[in-house]
């Protein structure tokens, strides 16, 4: 006996389930019949003899500006070629036409439109940027290569040709890969999107969303009527920090140099300007860039494609003795007037290490060891500091991590440390503690850590997470985003300390003995560290620069900030195999410097 | 009635049913593969082969064993909905997947049945001869809004629904106080709004693209037109196998799963779609009259649940296929390619038989 019958399950509810069932089923089936019998004629001709598309229409991609509202990256249009494959009826003939109206071999005209794995009616671009001549000689033959589609399309411009290439980056077609993990988000294939820098980092407010029509074609593919057609909407505008007339000084300070210049506002961290050497120019990509050219900017020794301001990775040299005597200063481990004596040579155990100074400096103490970046007296400190306490200090001014700049692939650098060395099993020697004493041996930092250091050391002791963009504004001129300065630390200094250190720092460059005197500009005072990053091993004497091949000289470092009294600005310089830091990277500094304060003159008259 | 082996418990007729839809499944994915270029029927092939395993298993074992094991299997279900949420493979921006190696398999599908085990269990329990109020229904509702959240989660909207589709059917079949029902019927309508609000974005595009096909036709606006003008024009007697010109063609991305009826209707036609219709009509009438004839409570809860899941996944993808209803992602059991569905779907169908074939032995210990 069935449970429901025999616990007096009513009959009268089970037939509802049944009706219920049925009922559906009924109407899905009276549905079907609608679809395929009574309207099946005209869903057959719509399906066969005419055939409705979607043509997607893309967005202009939102415009970056500089800080004072200067146009650094627009749209301008292009007339693109396109083929439907599905509407082309001999691909083969078809291929041989249009190969001489443009001027490309058919094998590859034909190579584009028989991919295979992609939609038949999906539009392929054959060319881009068409000129009048070519444009002219499509639209007489059109009429005989059905299938082309000549549209309008928005193109990424750079306004000044090559400007701050590395920060804003490039945009290009969006690869298998890219989609394949993208197209959640709404690309296709053919759609454009960030590849590197800023066009990568804010992609998706830069993109804008796109527009479509539905359309119904002829056989020939051509547009009968639009169904349905929806307006693409722009990207979103972004406002920059960066100056373009400080950018533009600093890539011409850089001309023909392979290195990074960094300038910050200390009182945000705002990058006021960014550039990297050698660079590249943008706008090729945009488009598509030829094999043999993307080869060559990727085979070039100097990494011209890379930005060396996050990616360059080189020792701090003397620069890092700023933190040393930071670190000596606030842990007690020097009293600034005690006088240590550099006599050009230091042994150590088996080993002698030695001055820059060949001669040596005589009795220094803290001030003049940091004025004339005395080695020897940054030996002795060093072993007082003691090499955990140096490791502690270098995390503290931003040294080992990201600066947690919003650009894609910032390089966190590397502070060595005994606890480092246990971990591979293998000791820490003096010998490592005085070479890390003046910044050398595996110790790497960025241009942007360097600069943030300095500028950390220039506001008070605030480490600033870098900021790029000030805001993010939506087509209709509506702020959709606005980024404020972001303290991600402080440097644990009292205002003493800090007091002294400043006090070293404008001596560098203002005193007479000073390493950065190349630094100086009349009227206004400057302080900074000048650095030398070893390329080369330190051998029995130190050689000058012009003595040795170019790849074995040292990177001259410059950091610095002015005016000293209420900075504006805070600057990092390396010139790679530059050779001394005073003489190859702080003129550098010194006419950023005066171009930033002439900047800022013209400002204040308005 | 004497026991004399496995093969004389088996329903025959639903076999034959079964292994009808399996095999005109299969050749639609056949056609499906040959447009994409992909061999989706020799994966789904094995998909079978796997269910029809997992579903010999489930119905060789007396069901009643499974009341003791019911919780446990809930649990476990729950588990790996948990399990998806944090190591779930991403696909096209829902997290679904759970991947071992070569073996990918999805946990939600194998909730269904583990949820309708778990009810059968609570219900059969707690009988109310004169229908459960709403204080009865606390418990067992929360046992659908655990799953049903964390599916939702991943996202899979449509599933999440499913789930509360076989509780309610559940539910009606048990019996329900009919002030209960008005209030709960009156609960659900004022939510409305709120479900609204939580719904994603491109969730509401959809609903909104099936009241209005032409309001998105960007997205699922377009794939509903393009999936009727697929259908329709197979017209009465279809395009015949591999005619598929509209399917072949790429305007539906998805013919191989959620639309496979849409190339069905291509190139079957009216015909082809009506013996398939009346498969699956046969299949559910058969699972409902299993549960009314079952010999327990708790296997009628089982074959109950077991049959409004198939019948929603039927009426919801077909339904949404010939435009009636807004795209939800829900598979057409046996035509869609995925492993998941197909297992747990032929599991589902084990159930049944063994709910059915097992209705005249012995008596039961409770009713």
């Amino acid at each position: 006996m069935a449970w429901y019958a025999n616990k007096g399950g009513s009959p009268a509810r089970a037939k509802v389930f049944y009706w219920m069932v049925v009922a559906t089923f009924g109407l899905l089936l009276l549905r079907l019949w609608h679809l395929q019998v009574i309207e099946g004629e005209e869903f057959r001709r719509l399906c066969e003899s005419n055939r409705i598309r979607l043509v997607k229409v893309a967005p202009l991609r939102g415009r970056i500006f500089d800080r004072k509202g200067r146009i650094l990256a627009d749209n301008r249009p292009s007339f693109d070629l396109f083929v439907i494959p599905e509407d082309v009826k001999d691909k083969e003939s078809f291929a041989e036409g249009l190969a001489p109206l443009l001027g490309m071999p058919p094998e590859e005209i034909l190579g584009k439109i028989s991919q295979r794995g992609r939609s038949p009616f999906q539009p392929v671009r054959i060319k881009g940027d068409l000129t009048w001549e070519e444009l002219s000689r499509i639209k007489i033959r059109q009429m005989e290569l059905p299938g082309l589609k000549v549209s309008v399309v928005p193109v990424r411009t750079y306004l000044y040709r090559g400007l701050a290439a590395h920060l804003l980056g490039t945009v290009g077609e969006i690869t298998r890969e890219e989609l394949s993990r993208r197209r959640a988000k709404g690309y296709d294939i053919g759609d454009y999107l960030g590849k590197t820098g800023l066009e990568a980092a804010w992609e998706d407010y830069l993109r804008g969303l796109k527009g479509g029509r539905q359309v119904e074609v002829d056989a020939l593919g051509r547009e009968l009527r639009v169904l349905r057609e929806v307006e693409p909407i722009p990207g979103w505008d972004l406002h920059l920090t960066l100056d373009l007339d400080l950018q533009r000084k600093a890539e011409e300070l850089l001309k023909g140099k392979a290195g990074a210049i960094v300038a910050l506002d200390p009182s945000s961290g705002a990058v006021l300007a960014m550039a990297s050497a050698p660079s590249y120019d943008p706008a090729a990509f945009a488009r598509g860039i030829p094999l043999e050219m993307w080869k060559k900017l990727n085979e070039d020794p100097l990494h011209p494609l890379t930005n060396r301001a996050i990616r360059g990775l080189y020792a701090p040299g003397s620069v890092f003795k700023i933190v040393v005597a930071a670190a000596a200063l606030a842990e007690g481990r020097v009293d600034p007037d005690e006088r240590l004596h550099c006599g050009g040579l230091f042994p150590l155990g088996q080993k002698v290490f030695r001055c820059w100074k060949e001669e040596g400096h005589g009795w220094m103490d803290l001030k003049q060891a940091i004025i004339q970046s005395c080695d020897i007296y940054f030996y002795q400190l060093g072993l007082r500091v003691g090499p955990e306490l140096m490791a502690s200090y270098a995390e503290a001014f931003g040294f080992g991590r990201c600066t947690g700049i919003e650009l894609p692939g910032e390089k966190a650098g590397f502070v060595p440390s005994p606890a480092w060395k246990a971990k591979r099993g293998e000791r820490w020697y003096d010998g490592e503690t005085v070479v890390m004493a003046i910044g050398q041996g595996p110790f790497l930092v960025t241009p942007l850590q360097m600069a943030r250091m300095i500028a950390a050391v220039a506001n008070g002791g605030v480490l600033y997470q870098p900021l790029v963009a000030t805001e993010v504004i939506d087509p209709e001129g509506k702020g959709v985003r606005s980024y404020r300065p972001r303290p991600m630390g402080r440097l644990p200094l009292s205002p003493r300390v800090l007091r002294r250190l400043k006090e070293a720092l404008l001596g560098v460059v203002e005193d007479e003995k000073g390493t950065g005197r190349a630094a100086h500009i009349p009227g206004v005072s400057v302080a900074g560290k000048t650095g030398t990053a070893q390329v080369a091993k330190m051998g029995q004497r130190r050689l000058k620069p012009s003595e040795l091949p170019y790849e074995l000289r040292d990177h001259a470092w410059f950091v610095a900030y002015a005016p000293a009294e209420a900075p504006t600005i805070a600057v990092a310089v390396v010139v790679e195999h530059g050779g001394h830091g005073g003489s190859a990277a702080a003129p550098l500094a010194r006419e950023l410097i005066k171009e930033w304060l002439s900047i800022e003159g013209e400002a204040d008259e308005t | 009635m004497r026991r004399n082996g496995l093969l004389a418990l088996v329903d025959w007729k639903a076999l034959t049913i079964l292994v009808a839809l399996m095999v005109m499944g299969l050749v639609n994915l056949w056609s499906a593969s040959e447009g994409m270029g992909v061999p989706f029927y020799q994966r789904q092939l094995l998909w079978l082969a796997v269910g029809g395993f997992f579903g010999l298993l489930v119905f060789s074992i007396d069901y009643r064993h499974y009341e003791g094991l019911a919780y446990l299997l809930y649990g476990l279900g729950m588990g790996l909905l948990v399990v998806v949420l944090l190591i779930g493979v991403e696909v096209g921006g829902a997290k679904r997947w759970i991947e071992m190696g070569w073996l990918r398999f999805q946990p939600s599908e194998y909730m269904k049945l583990g949820l309708v085990i778990g009810l059968a269990r609570y219900f059969y329990r707690r009988p109310r001869p004169r229908g459960y109020s709403l204080r009865d229904l606390a418990v067992p509702f929360l046992m659908v809004l655990g799953p049903a959240a964390l599916v939702a989660l991943e996202p899979d909207l449509g599933t999440a629904l499913l789930l509360f589709l076989i509780f309610f059917g559940v539910v009606l079949f048990c019996g329900i106080r009919r002030r209960s029902l008005l209030i709960l019927l009156a609960a659900l309508a004022s939510s409305a709004p709120l479900g609204w609000s939580l719904l994603k974005d491109y969730q509401r595009r959809r609903i909104l693209a099936f009241l209005d096909p032409y309001s998105d036709p960007l997205g699922s606006g377009y794939h509903l037109i393009q999936s009727k003008i697929a259908v329709g024009s197979g017209g009465l007697w279809g395009k015949g196998f591999l005619g598929g010109t509209q399917c072949k063609l790429q305007f539906l991305p998805q013919y191989h799963t959620d639309f496979a009826f849409a190339l069905l209707g291509e190139e079957w036609g009216f015909v082809g779609c009506a013996i398939v219709l009346i498969l699956f009509l046969l299949l559910i009438l058969w699972g409902l009259e299993t549960a009314f004839k079952a010999k327990d409570r708790f296997g009628a809860v089982i074959a109950v649940g077991v049959t409004a899941m198939i019948f929603i996944h039927v009426a919801v993808n077909i339904g949404m296929v010939l435009g009636m209803l807004p795209v939800v992602g829900l598979p057409l059991p046996f035509f869609s390619y995925g492993g998941s569905c197909t297992v747990a779907h032929v599991m589902g169908v084990g159930l049944l038989l063994n709910v059915r074939s097992r209705r005249h032995l012995l008596a039961p210990r409770r009713t």
